[in-house]
């Protein structure tokens, strides 16, 4: 039997192999052609995160037409296996490669280390290097509106909260979202339950369903399915999509999404690389570069929540405001930002604690 | 005590798919095939549900089509390993691939639709019974039929004479086939039956547990399926046990989280398999046993000598 296990996991290796290999597809034909390359963790057709990141690489095919070439990898797991697909991407005429996930930085930066003629991309993580740039979005402001508004219509109280990993990226969601809920209702709790992953749906609304039974009404995600939206859709209750807008999954249940709008980073820096102008980096954009993008808000909102959530959104824009603004302790009751004062990026990038205020433990 | 039965129903609604791709599995094990495919089976199910669902927005056609689904990838799996002889797991494999690659394809176009909510048991006076009503007379209907499934497929193993067959054939098929029992016709049937429930277990997902079509939403749940069945030790009844088991603690660890308790998110994401695994490899400790109820023809290839 042990043996027959061991052929099983060799098997499921080779498979994934050969899978990547086919999707990789035979190397450039014409050099001159500018070749880019992407890394997925998820399916493109997740309809959230990944999906998103896609429309990034067909906004370049649409706008570069003959000059570039595309490539993808999709459901690339983050482990040792990323840093072989990475790899190959690299060996295969690749000039640049964007790798969409934080699981990926360190396959990514061991690559980039190999490949120095090579220019890498990576999504939300912090490692930079010559020809290593990293680029996020400030998602923790959309989350800003979407607390604001879950403040003001929940009933019971109590949002819930899917959580995929308790790292900066999502640990900063979260504190965020609570902050702005609690501003305009101090009774607010927020219940978080971490599925260790990004991608599961049947996982995602059994999550959904343990929040509902615990008397949640409404829900948030950061988790890349549609999954928890459809949830709420059948028990008539509101959530906010993520990454993507997740209306038509939910078109009662759906309040706003935060959509990633990657495109105009993709763009310009594809423009970079042909133009032979393309440098290391890191960018960290939001709403005003629009990045960050609230989807259209739902009929269901009152008038008076949606002013507030506009007013909210445009302050974010135009930089008056900032969702992490003192006074702030954290959740131990330690002072964390004075009065007026707003978080440096640094502190934000390696978000590591629930401020003051929420339940339950951060997960180490 | 509401917090209780909300934990139990989520544990069996969580259970549910991998406890029909089990059952089935167990079936094909038994007969002496191993087919790995179970996820592609899988995937291909939800889709065929799904899709079948959208198209006529009838469950019990919606049903049939995933069942079908599921025994066309099968019988294409006996085809191979069965017929032509291919390495069962290597097909197996082969299997899952194209049935990811398939579902994807084939769901293209049905991602962001909404199949209609799927109908609960409801009997008046037993199922509004407080605390009890609905964890006993409340579910999908779907859940009664999983139980249904491991009933007849632990009394046709051990009490009926096709039961006895299929097992000799799983245990020695040139005996069986020297007797004149008909090997291959019995294992594509087995197969078939694997990838039928297979294939329900997955539109479970897409019609029940979501109920929605992503690409790749069975998550890994098929090979899960097959893990079952090996640890259960091909006891239809452990295998039960495993996927209850398996999925309430999933459950529990969720419900838990939301509750506050403080214990680690990546020990709790463990637990489900490390309980699961513990369990079934406790009661089935007996090496001696094990060995016993492993089929030996497992995975081997059946050429009748005339």
């Amino acid at each position: 039997m042990l043996s027959r296990l061991g052929q099983c996991a060799a098997g499921v290796l080779l498979a994934a192999t050969a899978a990547a290999a086919l999707a990789v597809g035979p190397p450039a034909l014409a050099q001159s052609k500018t070749k880019v390359s992407f890394v997925y963790v998820g399916p493109i057709g997740d309809h959230g995160w990944s999906y998103q990141h896609h429309q990034g690489l067909l906004a370049i095919k649409a706008a570069f037409g003959d000059q570039v070439e595309t490539s993808y990898v999709e459901n690339v797991p983050e482990g040792p296996d990323a840093e072989r697909v990475v790899d190959q991407l690299a060996a295969t005429g690749s000039n640049i490669i964007f790798t969409t996930s934080f699981g990926f930085m360190n396959p990514t930066a061991k690559v980039a280390a190999r490949y120095p003629n090579v220019k890498f991309e990576h999504a939300t993580g912090f490692k930079q290097a010559p020809n290593l740039a990293t680029y996020d979005a400030r998602f923790y402001e959309g989350r800003h509106v979407i607390g604001l508004i879950a403040g003001k219509m929940t009933k019971t109280n109590i949002v819930g909260y899917i959580g995929s990993f308790p790292i900066p990226e999502v640990v900063m969601g979260i504190n965020s979202a609570f902050l702005a809920a609690k501003s305009v209702n101090p009774n607010v709790k927020f219940k978080v339950v971490w599925v260790s992953t990004w991608f599961d749906p049947g996982k995602e609304a059994a999550a959904a369903k343990t929040l509902v039974d615990q008397g949640a009404d409404i829900l948030m995600q950061h988790t890349d399915s549609p999954a928890p939206v459809k949830y709420a859709e059948e028990k008539g209750i509101y959530a906010f999509g993520q990454a993507s807008d997740m209306e038509k999954f939910g078109p009662n249940a759906q309040l706003t999404a935060i959509v990633d709008n990657w495109n105009p980073y993709y763009l310009r820096r594809v423009r970079e690389v042909i133009d032979g102008t393309w440098k290391s980096g890191a960018v960290w954009a939001g709403m005003k570069e629009g990045t960050v993008v609230m989807s259209p808000w739902s009929k269901k909102i009152p008038p008076d929540v949606v002013a507030l959530a506009e007013k909210a959104r445009e302050a974010i824009k135009a930089g008056t405001l900032h969702p992490f603004t003192g006074p702030i302790n954290k959740q131990d009751g330690t002072p964390w930002l004075k009065a007026g004062e707003t978080a440096p990026d640094k502190d934000l990038a390696s978000m590591n604690f629930y401020v003051e205020g929420m339940e339950g433990a951060l997960p180490k | 005590m509401d917090l209780v039965a909300n934990i139990l129903i989520g544990a069996m609604i969580s259970a549910t798919p991998l406890l029909l791709a089990a059952s089935g599995e167990l079936v094909t094990e038994r007969a002496g095939v191993l087919n790995l495919g179970v996820e592609g089976m899988m995937i291909v199910g939800a889709i065929a549900g799904f899709s079948a669902m959208i198209a006529t927005r009838s469950i019990p056609l919606a049903l049939l089509a995933a069942v079908a689904a599921g025994a066309v990838m099968a019988a294409l799996f006996g085809v191979l390993v069965l017929t032509l002889r291919a390495n069962q797991v290597a097909s197996g494999l082969a299997l899952t691939m194209f049935g990811l690659g398939l579902s994807a394809l084939w769901g293209q176009s049905y991602s962001g639709l909404s199949a209609p909510a799927f109908p609960h048991l409801y009997i008046p006076g037993l199922t509004d019974l407080p605390l009890v009503g609905e964890l006993l007379f409340g579910h999908d209907l779907l859940i009664y039929v999983s139980l249904a499934v491991v009933a007849l497929v632990a009394w046709v193993l051990r009490r009926t004479h096709i039961g006895l067959v299929l097992r000799a054939i799983g245990e020695n098929h040139d005996a069986a086939h020297a007797i004149g029992y008909p090997v291959i016709a019995f294992r594509y049937l087995a197969t078939m039956f694997g990838g039928a429930m297979a294939g329900l277990g997955g539109a479970y997902l897409s019609l029940v547990v979501t109920p929605l079509w992503v690409e790749r939403m069975t998550a890994g749940r098929g090979w899960i399926a097959l893990a079952l069945v090996v640890f259960a030790a091909w006891r239809p009844w452990r295998v039960l046990l495993g996927a209850y088991l398996f999925g309430g603690i999933t459950v529990l660890q969720l419900h838990s989280q939301a509750l506050g308790v403080k214990v680690d998110a990546q020990l709790l994401a463990m637990l489900p398999y490390v309980a699961t695994i513990a369990v079934l490899v406790l009661i089935s400790r007996d090496t001696m046993r094990l060995r016993l109820n492993a089929p030996a023809c497992l995975g081997k290839p059946f050429h009748a000598i005339t």
